[in-house]
């Protein structure tokens, strides 16, 4: 429809300018303009309230130094990187078990899929306590007669982390199967035809042509995922509180702390900004792929 | 191909296809429904003891096994996480949270969809110089973490005085879900046969008259899946909550947390779990309710159209 759109002069098209209005103010004011302010405020010596002196990059050099920020980089990426690769590889497996005309398919995706809907304070606070030595898997597993079975990552400052892990896979794989899933019933079933008329083995199928086929469903969730992960926060909030010690501490976290507890706002402001420059180096690849090239609309 | 008398299905999501099972007990099938079987269990797994704990007593919680179910059934945790448990400043239970996340929810939903169902309209139909510009800002805008955008909005709303009221937290929700739901709605007005826009041009109707009389309830199913993708995002909100409302008007989840969290007092495991069986019922009962459509919703927000 564009030439239907190029010919409407300015006027005519006053309604749709004024219903565009809140989409500009957000777009402009605060995804842009927020997004830029804190970037400038970073490079001030901001304390309780912003403004201060310009101090160049003392505050990321600050950061960098900062135990508790090196921690939560840390460990974001092993959660990130763990994350990524199990949600995928469980995602997968269940979208292709689902996908071979199974009974009571819709059961079994209900279950995969229920966690998703929950909030993650109730997923952290579910798993908090089944991993709760005195009371949760590991005392259970005790009483039926395995005395010195030890199961408590919560309170392991080396194993926290795996703790946190299988409960963000327990919400959030449900959701990657979905979209697997998806991805895999928009492949032509000519494409089984082919492959079972040549005798090649299902596995075989998957991994070299279903798969390749699927890459653009692959790079969307990868991206999906990446983007949750990098604001982790409420499910660590809820489970371990950061704990024990500084063992499970995320970025997300070290912001709304420097912000909004210990008033130390432009540490909270360079940190912010590390994470935009993460999310960057994920958009970008992406956007290039996804909108490069070809011109949409 | 002997087996391939079956009409060829349609590619909806609801459909198989590739390989048919064979004989109902191949090995296959037992390694299938065993794979099946045993993670349902680990997804299973927390509900059941998030029940069975909140049916027992704190004796019995402490004397038996996490999964078994209750001895003696007791319904005293729901009610007293309903109405008598402390959530930081009062001690008037989960159910003040509750009237707090109905009252944050609903107008959030209510906005946030009639300003992007009209936006989306807007953009799919009526394009204009410079549209796509900001939409695509508004899209990349979405994988902004919010940590970056949260204290300059702080200020603004403090400027405009609206920090710490509800209208507040309803802007910035409204705000947060314009990406997503501007897409679905883009999207689902594309799909309309640009026919149908044109003779409802010829007849003379205006902007707002399309949208009200054609598009918009053409768009039914459209709003039904938003209204559920939002419901249930602001429901499970945390983020907001906590920094745009003051402690009486804490949303549900921030409730929820200060209950289980605290440090204070002895840790009422039922009545915990109670409280946080009672804060996940709103979106499980619309996940269970909604079925297919709640996929849509997320797969259509996921994958773009």
């Amino acid at each position: 429809m564009p030439d239907i759109a190029s010919r409407r002069s300015l006027v005519k098209n006053l309604n749709a300018k004024i219903a565009a209005i809140p989409m500009m103010l957000t777009a402009t004011v605060v995804f842009v303009g927020c997004t830029l302010w804190t970037v400038v405020y970073s490079f001030t010596n901001s304390r309780l309230l912003p403004g201060g002196d310009w101090v160049g990059l003392a505050q990321y050099e600050r950061l960098w130094g900062t135990r508790r920020w090196l921690i939560s980089v840390e460990n974001l990426a092993i959660y990130g990187f763990l994350m990524l690769v199990f949600s995928l590889v469980i995602g997968f497996l269940l979208a292709a078990i689902i996908d071979q005309r199974i009974r009571f398919e819709d059961a079994f995706r209900t279950i995969f899929l229920y966690p998703y809907a929950l909030s993650f304070i109730v997923t952290g606070l579910v798993w908090q306590w089944l991993l709760n030595p005195e009371f949760g898997i590991q005392a259970a597993v005790r009483s039926m007669g395995f005395e010195t079975f030890a199961f408590d990552p919560l309170y392991n400052s080396d194993l926290v982390l795996y703790g946190v892990i299988v409960a963000g896979l327990w919400h959030g794989t449900g959701l990657v199967m979905c979209l697997m899933l998806a991805g895999l019933r928009g492949i032509d079933e000519d494409v089984w035809k082919a492959s079972r008329v040549d005798g090649i083995p299902a596995w075989k199928t998957y991994i070299f042509i279903v798969i390749p086929m699927m890459r653009p469903v692959f790079v969307t969730t990868l991206v999906l995922i990446t983007a949750s992960i990098i604001k982790l926060y409420d499910l660590v909030i809820a489970q371990t509180g950061g704990g024990p010690g500084l063992s499970s501490e995320v970025p997300a976290k070290f912001v709304f702390d420097a912000m909004f507890v210990s008033q130390n706002l432009a540490q909270g402001f360079a940190a912010s900004t590390m994470m935009l420059v993460a999310v960057i180096f994920v958009i970008i690849p992406w956007a290039y792929l996804e909108f490069g090239g070809k011109k949409r609309g | 191909m002997a087996d391939q008398t079956a009409p060829a299905p349609s590619r909806g999501i609801a459909e198989a296809v590739g390989p048919r099972p064979r004989r109902a007990l191949s090995v296959r099938n037992i390694v299938i429904y065993g794979i099946l079987a045993l993670l349902s269990v680990y997804y299973l797994l927390p509900i059941w003891v998030m029940i069975m704990t909140s049916l027992k007593g704190m004796p019995e919680i402490q004397m038996g096994n996490i999964f078994a179910p209750p001895v003696e059934l007791t319904f005293e945790p729901w009610i007293r996480a309903w109405s008598s448990v402390c959530t930081g400043l009062t001690c008037e239970g989960i159910s003040t949270g509750f009237l707090n996340s109905v009252i944050i929810t609903v107008p959030s939903v209510v906005l946030s969809i009639a300003v992007a169902s009209v936006n989306g309209y807007a953009l799919s139909l009526w394009r204009f110089r410079g549209a796509n510009v900001f939409f695509t800002i508004l899209i990349i805008g979405a994988f902004i973490p919010y940590q970056v955008m949260i204290y300059p909005i702080v200020i603004i709303l403090r400027e405009i005085g609206l920090y710490g009221d509800l209208a507040g937290l309803v802007l910035v929700h409204t705000v947060f879900g314009m990406p997503i739901l501007t897409l679905l709605f883009r999207n689902d007005f594309y799909s309309v046969p640009e026919e149908l826009f044109m003779a409802a041009r010829i007849d003379g109707a205006g902007f707002w008259t399309i949208f009200l009389k054609i598009m918009a309830p053409m768009a039914l199913p459209m709003f039904v899946v938003a209204v559920i993708l939002q419901s249930t995002a602001i429901w499970n909100d945390f983020l907001f909550g906590v920094i745009f409302s003051t402690p009486q008007n804490y949303p549900m989840t921030v409730q929820l947390n200060n209950i289980v969290n605290s440090v204070q007092g002895v840790r009422e495991y039922n009545v915990n779990m109670a409280a946080t069986l009672l804060s996940g019922l709103v979106p499980l009962t619309i996940y269970l309710v909604s079925g297919k459509l709640f996929v849509r919703g997320i797969a259509a927000g996921a994958v773009k159209g």
